[in-house]
């Protein structure tokens, strides 16, 4: 027994009391849905946890005629204070349910309890509390006096984080005074179901928030509605182009979060231990698969075979497995097709000559999993250096001085995230000028605030959510 | 006396060209465009930009545009305030080819070009303050020093507004200037020579080459384009209201450009017209706990 091996500590579920079927949530009511129901399952054992609707365009149809209603005759006309104190209300209530929305997000998603419950959880009742406080300030987001919310705003998320992303949509939009009709994605609709649960208690009017569950055909149809006013997408790049393209020539305002393939930068100089950890947090957190994963190491020539054998050495202490352990570091990949796709990508770079090492680890029998991966030797020319993968696999570059690290972090058609790792502020600063990303981490990586913006450059997508240029986003100017 | 005065003058009429790369250019397709005044005389023939005069120009952008977004605010806010000096000395011309190309009255076409050059001021005076109404200092939960500025988008591919040419030409160009973008502009049909002669005074204003680049020509015609170039960054749309935007818009979300819509559009002469041709990057720096 390795000295690393501690006794399983397991959370236990019976804090979670699911039901076998969830229903849409329109008008404040559990309604059928029109389309075929589907299961969601644990990634980390493939059991099913519960059933769930698909909303089919007749469920569109309704969902928004709600949110249209509460917001005419509800939502609109609130003042901005009672708005708010319904978002704080909100806020308290995902903070007593902490620990069961973290157990049900880790259930669902496949991702380490230690992440649902000290980063995910967290957050999001930090994002409802800090968008709580706009709701009665919207004359100060530097939009002038009296700025008017969009009306109707649909909401479409992903796997990753489902319940962060739901917080980073739904409460600058009700916070603003927009209605919502959020549809989850169809791997992780548990948590958003219990989100359902909180508004009831928050007592929250009907129709101010709408769930849809069901797959992209639910949301494609969200995205077409001629009475939608606002779109907000987090996903991959190729749906935010069908949806750009969607809304070409209407009134709908879009913000876009899309993908990423961000840049670590690793100056000779950095402090190596953090660096080290913020590299290891940068694409092993959430097994990778974060938009603004650190999937990129740029590692200066010197110093490359110090920090690899470092980064291997520490790689070899993450423990893999039950997501719901409190020891476990890298959890479930969340779906089959996601496993496909990483698997597919490594084998293609290792096609291309790079060099791949894992740590010796157990795979559980049960459920999908990659292990964490590193490839070096990597070109810039090679795919695993220009697609993003969305799992846990670091691709090694090397470079010179400051310009060429600078040169190929920004040779990416993506923009979203940057780290950087020196111990000379000037030289941080400097690069940081010069990258081409919404979201440059110098000697930190992964951190997220609702007071800080969020989101890309280029292909990335448009729009930030966080801060006041996130408020924004839900507004428009007074008349 | 080597020469002999006659009675008349004959004139010098002006050949416009494009304007790429700080330099001017004939179409290389050759092609031009001829221009007449109201009452139906020749005016002069105007270059027709190609296709290929829309890539050139927007490498020249590229390429200028860094050098642009690197200099500091208050150089380029005494550069855009050249702008409007050189404008103002040359308003004669520009009310004479307002009033030649547009058939405008004297009065209003002098207007137009005064509220142009204010235009120019107003904006000058941004480069350096805005920032500081689109940035932040975000207080997060750590211990971090974390600031949120504006940048430039990058290149910039601009239909100006059809009306009121100059005016409407510097409505779009000064805002995406602000911030560092450098700019492709498609000028209004209408006015090719008062877009021309803009680009002249841009050259003679220490605005460095490539920067703003103009091609008379047919918005329709290189509009897609332009709209389709992987190497633009965001798309103007203000002046496309009669072209088939919404194609435009379409070709433009492939590389997921950000697109200023003709309609309802944005109100020129407001921060949130600089702003929408900006990205927030935020940056994250750690504290040492003391």
């Amino acid at each position: 027994m390795a000295f690393l091996d501690y006794a399983p500590a397991p959370e236990s579920t019976s804090i979670l009391d699911l039901r076998d079927d969830y229903r849409l949530w329109i008008g404040g009511e559990w309604v059928d849905g029109g389309g075929t129901p589907f299961a969601s399952i644990s990634p980390s054992t493939e059991q099913r946890i519960a059933m769930f609707a698909s909303a089919d365009e007749g469920d569109v149809d309704a969902a928004v005629a709600a949110a249209r209603t509460a917001f005419r005759t509800v939502w609109g006309p609130m003042s901005g204070r009672d708005r708010g104190k319904y978002l704080f209300r909100i806020a308290r209530l995902l903070q007593e349910r902490a620990r069961e929305l973290a157990v049900a997000e880790t259930l669902d998603n496949g991702k380490p309890i230690k992440e649902t419950r000290d980063a995910d959880v967290p957050l999001v009742a930090q994002w409802f509390f800090h968008c709580a406080g706009w709701a009665d300030k919207l004359d100060h987001v530097g939009l002038g006096a009296a700025p008017q919310p969009h009306g109707v705003s649909a909401q479409i998320i992903p796997w990753n984080f489902p319940l962060l992303m739901l917080a980073w949509k739904v409460a600058p939009a009700l916070a603003a005074g927009n209605t919502v009709v959020l549809k989850p994605a169809e791997t992780t609709p548990l948590t958003a179901m219990l989100f359902a649960e909180i508004c009831e208690q928050a007592g929250l009017p009907a129709g101010v928030v709408n769930l849809l569950t069901g797959a992209g055909d639910t949301g494609a149809a969200l995205v077409r509605h001629p009475d939608v006013d606002k779109v907000a997408f987090t996903g991959s790049t190729a749906v935010g182009r069908e949806i750009a393209k969607a809304i070409a020539g209407t009134d709908k305002k879009l913000t876009l979060e899309l993908g990423g393939k961000g840049a670590n930068i690793v100056f000779d100089d950095a402090p190596l231990d953090q660096a080290i950890e913020g590299i290891v947090n940068g694409v092993f957190f959430n097994q990778g698969q974060v938009c603004c994963a650190g999937s990129r190491l740029l590692v200066q020539e010197n110093v490359h075979d110090a920090v690899l054998e470092r980064l291997k050495e520490r790689m070899s202490t993450l423990r893999l497995g039950d997501p719901l352990d409190k020891n476990t570091d890298v959890g479930a990949i969340n779906s089959a097709e996601q496993l496909e796709r990483i698997t597919r990508l490594v084998d293609r770079g290792e096609a291309e000559g790079g060099e791949r090492w894992s740590p010796a680890c157990e795979i559980p029998a049960q459920g999908y999993w990659f292990p964490p991966t590193v490839v070096t030797g990597v070109e810039a020319s090679s795919t695993i250096a220009r697609e993003e993968i969305f799992g846990p696999v670091l691709s090694v570059l090397t470079f010179r001085t400051p310009d060429e690290a600078i040169a190929k972090a920004n040779n990416s058609p993506y923009g979203l995230s940057a780290g950087i790792w020196s111990d000379k502020g000037s030289r941080v600063l400097a690069v940081a000028d010069k990258l081409r990303a919404g979201v440059v981490w110098t000697n930190t990586f992964n951190k997220f605030d609702p007071t800080s913006p969020f989101g890309g450059y280029k292909e990335s997508g448009y729009g930030r959510e966080g801060g006041i240029q996130g408020m924004q986003a839900y507004l428009k100017a007074g008349k | 006396m080597a020469t002999t005065k006659t009675a008349t003058r004959l004139d010098v009429p002006k050949t416009y060209k494009l304007f790429i790369g700080g330099a001017f250019p004939r179409s290389e397709s050759g092609r031009v465009t001829e221009v007449r005044s109201p009452d139906g005389g020749f005016v002069a023939n105007v270059a027709k930009a190609s296709r290929k005069d829309a890539r050139d120009a927007v490498r020249a952008a590229r390429k200028a545009q860094p050098g642009w977004a690197g200099a500091t605010a208050y150089n380029r806010g005494q550069v855009l305030y050249r702008v409007a000096e050189v404008l103002e000395g040359r308003k004669a011309q520009f009310v004479d080819e307002l009033v030649r190309s547009e058939g405008l009255s004297a009065a209003r076409a002098q207007q137009q070009v005064e509220d142009a050059v204010d235009l120019w001021v107003w904006h000058a005076g941004w480069t350096d303050k805005i920032a500081q109404i689109g940035g932040s200092a975000n207080p997060v939960a750590g211990p971090y020093f974390n600031l949120s500025v504006p940048e430039p988008t990058g290149v910039v591919a601009i239909v100006a507004p059809q009306q009121q040419g100059l005016l409407g030409l510097t409505s779009v160009i000064a805002p995406a200037l602000v911030t560092g973008n450098a700019v492709v502009v498609v000028p209004a049909a209408s006015s090719p020579l008062a877009a021309i002669s803009l680009g002249e005074v841009l050259a003679t204003s220490d605005l460095p080459g490539g920067v703003v680049n103009v091609l008379t020509g047919d918005p329709a015609e290189l509009a897609p384009w332009l709209a389709g170039h992987a190497d633009v960054n965001a798309l103007d749309l203000t002046g496309a209201g009669g072209l088939d935007w919404v194609e435009l818009e379409v070709i433009a979300a492939d590389t997921l450009k950000r697109v200023i819509r003709p309609e309802p559009g944005l109100a020129p002469e407001t921060p949130q017209r600089i702003l929408a041709l900006t990205e927030t990057k935020t940056v994250w720096h750690t504290k040492s706990r003391l």
